[in-house]
Formats: structure tokens, sequence, C-alpha cells
């Protein structure tokens, strides 16, 4: 039994392999096929000389950036108060958090579009919309990271420590717990990230410059720039998780499935 | 002000309350959050599938409409059709691979690079992942030209990688990743003990499947196949930069009534982001129920 086990575990572990890696390697031969004849990196030149592209990824990383600073701000307080002091809270906030799951991303922006495109919530055309929309998809995976990073420490004791030698609980918070956690949170920081860069509804129907929306729009324009884009794109998903594998040896495989 | 003078004249013996206000403050902000942007905007679309779109009085005619609109039953049973079979197919696989990788006797090494790639994998989707099938995929694509050069095209035989079968494939990418990553600790919980106490009873590799190893996975390979489903029925970017918006999905007709009015019928449109939502929630539902009851075996 044990050899014919082997043999299955091999040709299953190459058609897995195959089919992960054959779209990445079509991807980057021809993105590689942009000066006729010759294998060459014209298409990344290109991109990267291109304005519109540097314009929109730029605005992809200021709002990933701010994303994360609005979910650090908004889900550390929350749940280190929901851990130490209102627990009795605590399966409301886990059902809050799960919601995006059960919310499709385009039903989220539908629901966004309709409720804030009327006085007196006319806020659709503000950025503000937007972050707080990302900070809501990245919730269940920012929240969740911080919550099983304060799980990990004994938040009662560093506070009470904090509390005796006469800290306040905004220097409890940023000087104490989050020291504490940055593991978690950087996790959390870079799933977010890779979810944000990657994203395409929200900024396409909230109608601003991102790093998605352009490739789909490039892919209809040109051919072997978006290939190109495709790699970029793939790369940093790779650099996001294995900083995410990196920081976090031995706390876990961070759970997924984004955006798609 | 009286009333706070006394308050002052009798200090509380015990702090705590005041504490508790504070810490009630604290977390105001997430739920104002919470609110505005996330149960507010989804109540919206529940309250107006049941509003006349125009006298905002109640109705039951926009969710009637639903189920008598041929088109939109057409998009819900393609996003079905689809999420069913990417869900059970990449649910089957994914598995296969996870135990190959945990149980198959292969490398150390695999496990920890095959956890890496899904990561990677069930992450990498939407309009880069669109192009990376069609790279590969379309008509000029890699493997479509190393298929041709051995004499098979096959999109001379029924093959596109606009339609159905070639949307289910790109879909394939995400969803057995997803699965490998949610089995992985089940198959670890599968104990080699009770595998050496039925081969020492004389259990066939089969009996051993069919009487011990099935019946404790198959609720954690259910669950997790019922997410899959929720996450592939969500699913738009993939499908809009794939096809543009030809395929008749739910999503797709939901991302066309947003940008105008595409079913002349706003109220319609609610109606039809609520249809979703109640699937997508039965979905989740399914999902933990199934996991608690795996979670007795995983201690």
């Amino acid at each position: 039994m044990r050899r014919g086990n082997k043999v299955w575990s091999w040709i299953v572990m190459m058609i897995g392999i195959l089919y992960f890696f054959l779209p990445l390697v079509a991807t980057f031969v021809f993105s590689l096929k942009a000066k006729l004849g010759v294998l060459s990196f014209k298409a990344y030149a290109n991109i990267f000389n291109d304005p519109a592209f540097v314009y929109n990824f730029s605005y992809s990383v200021l709002w990933a950036v701010l994303t994360i600073v609005v979910g650090i701000l908004l889900f550390v307080p929350t749940a280190f108060l929901i851990r130490l002091r209102v627990p009795k809270l605590r399966s409301a906030v886990e059902f809050i958090t799960l919601l995006p799951f059960v919310i499709p991303a385009i039903v989220f922006v539908f629901g966004l579009v309709r409720t804030f495109s009327h006085p007196p919530l006319l806020i659709v055309n503000s950025p503000a919309l937007l972050i707080a929309a990302y900070t809501v998809l990245s919730m269940p995976y920012m929240y969740r990271a911080i919550d099983t990073g304060l799980r990990a420490i004994d938040v009662r004791t560093l506070t009470e420590a904090g509390q005796s030698l006469g800290a306040g609980w905004g220097s409890i918070l940023f000087d104490i717990i989050l020291p504490n956690i940055r593991v978690a949170i950087l996790s959390g920081a870079f799933l977010s990230f890779a979810i944000v860069i990657g994203e395409f509804i929200l900024a396409q129907y909230l109608a601003k410059p991102a790093f998605a929306p352009y490739m789909a729009y490039m892919i209809q324009q040109k051919a072997y720039e978006p290939a190109a884009m495709a790699i970029i794109s793939f790369a940093l998903t790779w650099a996001a998780m294995g900083i995410i594998s990196l920081v976090g040896r031995g706390g876990g495989q961070a759970q997924v499935g984004g955006g798609h | 002000m009286t009333t706070l003078d006394v308050k002052q004249d009798a200090p509380l013996a015990r702090p705590a309350p005041h504490k508790m206000s504070w810490a009630w403050l604290g977390i105001m902000p997430f739920f104002l959050f919470a609110f505005l942007f996330l149960l507010y905007p989804s109540s919206t679309i529940v309250v107006r599938s049941f509003q006349n779109s125009t006298t905002h009085a109640f109705t039951l005619k926009n969710v009637i409409a639903l189920f008598s609109n041929h088109y939109i039953l057409g998009a819900y049973w393609i996003s079905i059709e689809i999420s069913l079979l990417t869900s059970v197919g990449g649910g089957i696989f994914g598995f296969l691979l996870a135990y190959a990788a945990i149980r198959g006797g292969l490398p150390k090494f695999m496990r920890s690079s095959l956890m890496t790639f899904c990561g990677v994998a069930s992450n990498f989707a939407g309009v880069p992942l669109a192009f990376a099938f069609i790279a590969l995929l379309s008509p000029t694509g890699m493997l479509i030209g190393w298929l041709k050069a051995l004499g098979y095209n096959p999109y001379f035989h029924g093959f596109t990688l606009y339609t159905f079968w070639g949307l289910s494939i790109v879909y394939m990418y995400f969803q057995f990743p997803l699965m490998v990553l949610i089995i992985a600790p089940a198959i670890d919980g599968l104990r080699r003990e009770w595998l050496e106490a039925s081969e020492n009873l004389g259990a066939s590799s089969f009996q051993y499947w069919r009487y011990v190893a099935l019946p404790i996975l198959l609720p954690s390979i259910m669950g997790t196949m019922i997410l899959l489903f929720g996450n592939s029925f969500g699913a738009f970017a993939t499908a809009q930069a794939l096809t543009g918006g030809q395929i008749n999905l739910v999503t797709i007709v939901i991302g066309s009534q947003l940008r105008g009015d595409a079913l002349g019928d706003p109220g319609l449109g609610y109606a039809l982001a609520l249809g979703m939502v109640v699937i997508m929630a039965l979905a989740i539902m399914g999902y933990t129920i199934l996991q608690r009851r795996t979670e007795r075996w995983l201690r």
C-alpha cells in the first residue's frame, strides 16, 4: 500500500504544480515578447515609464497604507477593550467582523453607492468612503489577526502593570500593547496590503484611481504591458505572503480568500 | 444641577462603573464605523428590496419579479452551476493535494512550500488572474499553441476560455488552494493510530477510508466545499476582466445594474442583491455548523 500511495501522491502533486505554474510561466514568457523576435524586459520598462501606471499604482499604495492605519487605529482599541472590559459584546463584534465574508464585494459596493449618493449622505465621491470600504473589506483579516495576537499575550497583567506604574490608557495601548502584538499586526497589515493592491471592484465602482482597474483597462488596449503588470501583481502578492510567513513563523497560517 | 452636587457629596466606593463607561466610549468608534459603512448600507438593500421604488410603500413585487424573470433566473442558475462545479471539483482536488503533501510520503519541504503556494494562489485573483489564463488558454495562448503544434486545437472542438468551462478552469485556480489551506488541519487531526489499528484488525485500505477516515473528515470536507461555493458565487472581478461582462453571472448583472439601471427596475436590482446575500449567508452558516461538528475530532 505504501509504494502505491507514494506514486499517487507524486502524480497529484505534479498536476498541482503544473496548474499553479503554467499560467504564471505563460504570462511571464508573454511579458518578455514586447520586442519582436527577442526576449526583453521592454514591457516592464514601458509600464514604469508610463505616467498613468505610476499614477494609478501610487494611489493603490496610498489607499493600502491608509487602510492599514485606519484599521489599526480602529481595531486595536476595540479588540483590546472587548478582551479586557466588555467581553459580553464579543459575539456581536465577531458577527460584524465576519459580515464582509457574507456580503460579496459587488453587493457591498452596490449598497454603498445607493446609500451614499443622496443628500444628506452625499459622500460617494470622497476618498474617505473608499478607505472606509477597504477597511471593511480587510476587517475579517485585520481584526482577527489583532485578536489572535492579543490572545497570545497576557493583556490583563500587562495592563495592570502599566496602570500601577501610572500609565494612561493611551500609553498602555500604544506603548505596551501595540509593540507586543506587532507581529500579528504586521501579518494583518500585509494581508490587507495584498488585498487592497489587487482590489478591483471598489475602486472601479467608486471611480478612484487604482492599479487593478487600470490593468483591466490596459487589457483592452495593449498586449504585453498587462502581462508585465500581472507579473508585478503576482510578485507583490508573493512578497506580502512571504513577509507574513517570515514574521509570523510559528504563529499559524494566514487565513485567506479575498476579493475575486 | 443640584442632582450633580448630591452625587459629588456621595462618591461611589468603587470606581468600576466609571471605568465601564470609558470602555463603552472606547468601543463606540468601531460600532459607529460598522453601522455607517457596513450595517446601514447592507440594511438598505434589504429594506429597498421590499419597497416600491417610487412610492416607498411595502411590496413583495420585487422579490416575486425575481422568480419570474428568465434573464435573472438564468444568471442565478449559471452562478450556482459554476460554483457547484468549482467547489466540488476544487474541493476534491484540493483534498487530494493536501493529503498527498501531508500523508503521502512526500519530502517534508513539499508541505510547507505547498502551503505558501496556496496562500499566494488563493489571494491571486481578479484581473491579474484573468490575464494569466488569457496568456495560457486564449486562442494565441501558450498551452493552446503547444496543443496546436501537436495537431489538436481545442477551439475547433467547442472550447473557449470566455464561457462556462473556461471560467470554471480559471476559478479553480483560487478554489483548490483555499481547500488545501482549510482542510490541512483536519488531515493533521487524522491520527496515525487509527490507520494502524484498522490495519491490525485486518481492514483493507478501502475499508479504512469507508469506515474510519471519511466519516471523520466528511463534515470538514463538506463544510469547506460550502465555503468554496460562497467564494466562487460572490466572485466578480475575475469574470468581468476575463469575459468583459459577457457572461451572465449574478455578480455581473449586479455590476451592470450599478453602472446604469440595466434591468430597468431599481427595485429588482435590490432584490437581486438580496438574493445573493441570502445564498451567501446560508453557505457561511452551513460552513460554521459543519466546522463545529469537525472540531470534536480535532482536539
